[in-house]
């Protein structure tokens, strides 16, 4: 398996503050991976790095063998990376549909009018959303603007899709709805990064999971290897909490 | 699109017939109308489609005035001269655009109004070439009559104005309309989505431009004399903004609808108000911001929905 | 030294210019509205100092304490009757409203005062003093010492008083203060208010160095955008660096370039900050 999306020593700073630090990663084709640490490690820093909306301060991104470190957000979107926001942003003034088409006109490709509407109610029937083409996007649930954001996602045809805290906000039976989702994507042969808190969805979908914590990133395996790693424990639960753990298992 | 184009048939048509009225006074008036047209729906493109506040016409006017007129100073023919006014207004803008187009709100609307303001000085004080502060003379083209000449202005800026229009039309229905839209809605999300948000707004700006900058050329041969504050007057970056808030700025025909209606009303206190002319203006233009932002059109659709069964 | 004489030359205009950018600054900085009608009301507090000198014969250092409270409830009032509506409106409508207003009382003062310019001209006047090389005329310097201390009273009830707090808090972070208990909208008001009484109570000033046209609002207008856009949003001390630079850099301008270039300057100068550094000298940002 060919590695998608290389990291070599990605580091970025804002003034003083190193938000990402000096992290290497590297993503197979078809994998699905979990991007996990405690609030504030850098994880969506990380993905606005990959996706161009930060440039990285220091390090390279490789995407499918090239480097796209200095590439701007729609230069990335156009070569196969899409990315959902955690908190869910859809043109307001458009309806649903239009949304989605916007999506596949500009990174799928597609061009305007029918190839892109046609495109879009195809993604917009696998999300479930089709009866809802015509309405505005502003109208939405939030658990609908989730779908949405998938919707346009997918239509970007991305061969890298990169989910930022999906399941924020949504109730059980919805977070199972999204795993369905993210499976039959995975299935499909995308390539899957996902940013979550929720380690029912992480253990469930991920084949591996990564660790990043004040930047950087400090564990990388296997999920249940992961959970059980003292250093992840001491980064969520705290240095003594990790102590009194070693010291019960004797 | 289709529906669009025809209503804009008939009622350019409808227009073309005006002049066998046989006033000087309607085609005078006429004549205005369409210029401003011009004007409301160029700052259209940048204004309303893409959402950015720009008060550049102004700016784009007065070059377009003063090219044209220097070209024809030269010995160039009209018809030359004003499209090399609009090639060198487009030029201008794609320029000037790519520099401003990063600032956003305030800082862009302040860039864009200062602009025409640092042009005009920079005419003024090109005396050799443009007559400075002392104005500009234009050739009186060769026609058999005060009317024929009348006549021939009002039927190039109608040409102006179907040309605009119809510029106006495509955009809105292809992908670059689209992609200001989305631009307008939300930039840091259409740019994630692949819309190269740079090219987009500085076409947008392009455009804007260019039709003003002709408009700008044909002005100054309509009144064969031209000053740096009469061209370069912010006025017309407003009235351009203000017509299509009255007309509403989502439609197709609400800037030349604005522009009829602003420019009727207009010409009723200018004939009634001279002393107060300004001040109506400006009390015109308070009035509609705070109670009609939307739009002429918008009424019609709020009696509508006040009216009908729903 | 010529040089120096330049220089204080632009020091004096700058200690001016600083106070009419202040209110300016402050409303664009806490509001996000942009008062095109500064300017006029500039021009407004000039003639109020004028005819108040021609009429009964009160100084216009007098005047500036007449001028204070009437710009402040001119202001005020104002804002609650009208801007207040469009608070939130995206800049195009707060741009052209204060436009059209600015039209009309444009046009009011011109029925009023007649549109030929006016030049209040002290009895006794003033004269000038020698400081080593360089001359200055003791109403400019006045001026300015006056100048400064209105900015410095603004600094102090920003700073000091309670309502400045909460003036400077609404600035931060809108929606925090409304928590903390800030009545915004009073804020706005009286944020508002400040700007235009700044206005009001430098007109006199100005009719002391400056001739007064109904139609000069626009000149000051622009200036206090330049000095907005050097010195940052919303912060008297920035007004104050932003009317510094400009006052030197138009007397600078003016010796190498003409005095007829000096708005071109000026605009260049705005246009290339705008570019390079646009959260101003001092680095703090306004509204986007």
């Amino acid at each position: 398996m060919s590695a998608l999306l290389e990291l070599g020593g990605v580091t970025r700073r804002f003034g003083g503050l190193r938000a990402v630090s000096d992290v290497t990663l590297s993503v197979a084709q078809g994998e699905v991976v979990g991007l996990i640490g405690p609030n504030g490690a850098g994880k969506t820093t990380l993905v606005n790095v990959i996706t161009g909306v930060h440039p990285a301060s220091a390090g390279t991104v490789r995407f499918g063998g090239e480097d796209i470190t200095r590439l701007r957000p729609y230069q990335a979107a156009r070569r196969g990376i899409a990315r959902t926001f955690q908190i869910v942003q859809p043109f307001p003034g458009m309806t649903v549909l239009e949304n989605v088409a916007a999506a596949a006109m500009f990174a799928g490709g597609l061009s305007y009018g029918e190839p892109a509407r046609a495109e879009a109610m195809q993604h917009l029937r696998f999300v479930g959303l089709a009866e809802l083409a015509d309405q505005s996007a502003a109208a939405l649930t939030l658990a609908m603007r989730k779908r949405l954001e998938f919707a346009k996602g997918l239509a970007m045809r991305p061969k890298l899709l990169l989910l930022d805290e999906v399941n924020a906000g949504l109730n059980a039976a919805e977070v199972d709805q999204a795993l369905e989702l993210i499976r039959t994507i995975a299935a499909r042969g995308v390539t899957v990064l996902i940013i979550e808190h929720l380690m029912k969805v992480v253990l469930s979908l991920c084949s591996r999971i990564v660790v990043l914590h004040h930047g950087e990133l400090i564990a990388e395996g296997a999920p249940q290897a992961i959970i059980e790693d003292p250093r992840v424990i001491q980064a969520y639960l705290g240095k003594r909490y990790a102590k009194a753990q070693d010291e019960a298992r004797g | 699109m289709k529906r669009d184009a025809w209503i804009a048939v008939v009622l350019f048509a409808l227009v073309a017939l005006l002049p066998l009225s046989g006033e000087a006074y309607w085609l005078r008036l006429g004549t205005t109308v369409l210029m401003y047209g011009v004007l409301a729906m160029s700052w259209n493109f940048i204004g309303g489609m893409a959402g950015y506040p720009s008060f550049a016409v102004a700016a784009f006017f007065g070059l377009g005035a003063y090219t044209g007129a220097v070209a024809q100073k030269f010995g160039v023919p009209p018809g030359l001269a004003w499209a090399s006014a609009g090639l060198t207004a487009l030029l201008f803008a794609a320029l000037l655009g790519l520099a401003l187009l990063r600032l956003r709100g305030h800082y862009f609307a302040i860039a864009s109004l200062v602009v025409a303001e640092v042009l005009r000085e920079l005419v003024n004080s090109m005396t050799d070439l443009t007559g400075g502060g002392m104005g500009l003379n234009l050739p009186i083209p060769a026609m058999s009559s005060v009317d024929a000449q009348a006549r021939y202005f009002f039927y190039v800026m109608l040409l102006l104005a179907v040309a605009t229009f119809a510029a106006m039309l495509f955009t809105r229905y292809s992908k670059l309309g689209f992609g200001l839209r989305c631009i307008q809605q939300n930039e840091s999300a259409a740019d994630m989505l692949g819309v190269d948000t740079t090219l987009y707004k500085v076409s947008a700006f392009a455009l804007s431009g260019v039709f003003v900058g002709v408009a700008g050329a044909v002005y100054a041969s309509w009144v064969y004399y031209i000053e740096p504050p009469d061209v370069f007057d912010v006025l017309f970056s407003v009235k351009a903004i203000v017509m299509v808030l009255l007309g509403g700025a989502g439609s197709m025909f609400g800037p030349l609808v604005g522009a009829a209606a602003f420019l009727s009303l207009e010409e009723l206190v200018w004939r009634n108000y001279l002393d107060v002319h300004t001040g109506v203006l400006g009390l015109m233009i308070v009035v509609l911001v705070l109670f009609l932002p939307k739009g002429l059109l918008s009424l019609s659709q709020r009696l509508g929905r006040r009216g009908g069964a729903r | 030294m010529l040089y120096f004489q330049i220089l204080a030359n632009g020091l004096v205009l700058g200690g001016l210019y600083a106070c009419i950018a202040s209110g300016f600054s402050l409303v664009w900085g806490v509001l996000n509205v942009i008062n095109i009608l500064h300017g006029s009301f500039i021009v407004l507090g000039a003639y109020l100092a004028y005819f108040a000198y021609l009429k009964a014969g009160i100084h216009p250092f007098l005047s500036i304490v007449i001028a204070i409270p009437a710009f402040f409830a001119i202001g005020y009032g104002l804002q609650r009757l009208m801007i207040n509506r469009i608070i939130a409106a995206p800049v195009l409508l707060t741009l052209t409203l204060t436009f059209g207003l600015d039209l009309m009382l444009q046009n009011a003062m011109i029925l009023a005062f007649t549109a030929d310019f006016k030049k209040l001209v002290l009895d006794p006047p003033l004269g000038t003093i020698a400081l080593g090389q360089v001359v200055m005329p003791v109403d400019r310097i006045a001026a300015m010492v006056l100048a400064l201390a209105l900015t410095g009273m603004l600094y102090l009830i920003l700073s000091r008083s309670r309502i400045g707090r909460a003036i400077v808090a609404v600035r931060m972070d809108r929606e925090a203060a409304a928590l903390m208990g800030v009545n915004v909208a009073r804020i706005y008001a009286v944020t508002f208010g400040l700007g235009v009484m700044m206005a009001g109570a430098s007109g006199p000033l100005l009719a002391m160095i400056f001739p007064i046209s109904p139609l000069g609002g626009p000149a000051y207008l622009g200036k206090a955008f330049v000095i907005c856009v050097l010195g940052g949003l919303g912060s008297v001390p920035g007004a104050m660096i932003g009317g510094l630079v400009l006052g030197v850099v138009e007397s600078f301008g003016a010796l190498w370039f003409g005095p007829e270039h000096a708005i071109t300057l000026s605009f260049t100068l705005l246009i290339l900050m705008l570019l390079v550094r646009p959260q101003g000298l001092l680095g703090r940002k306004g509204y986007e």
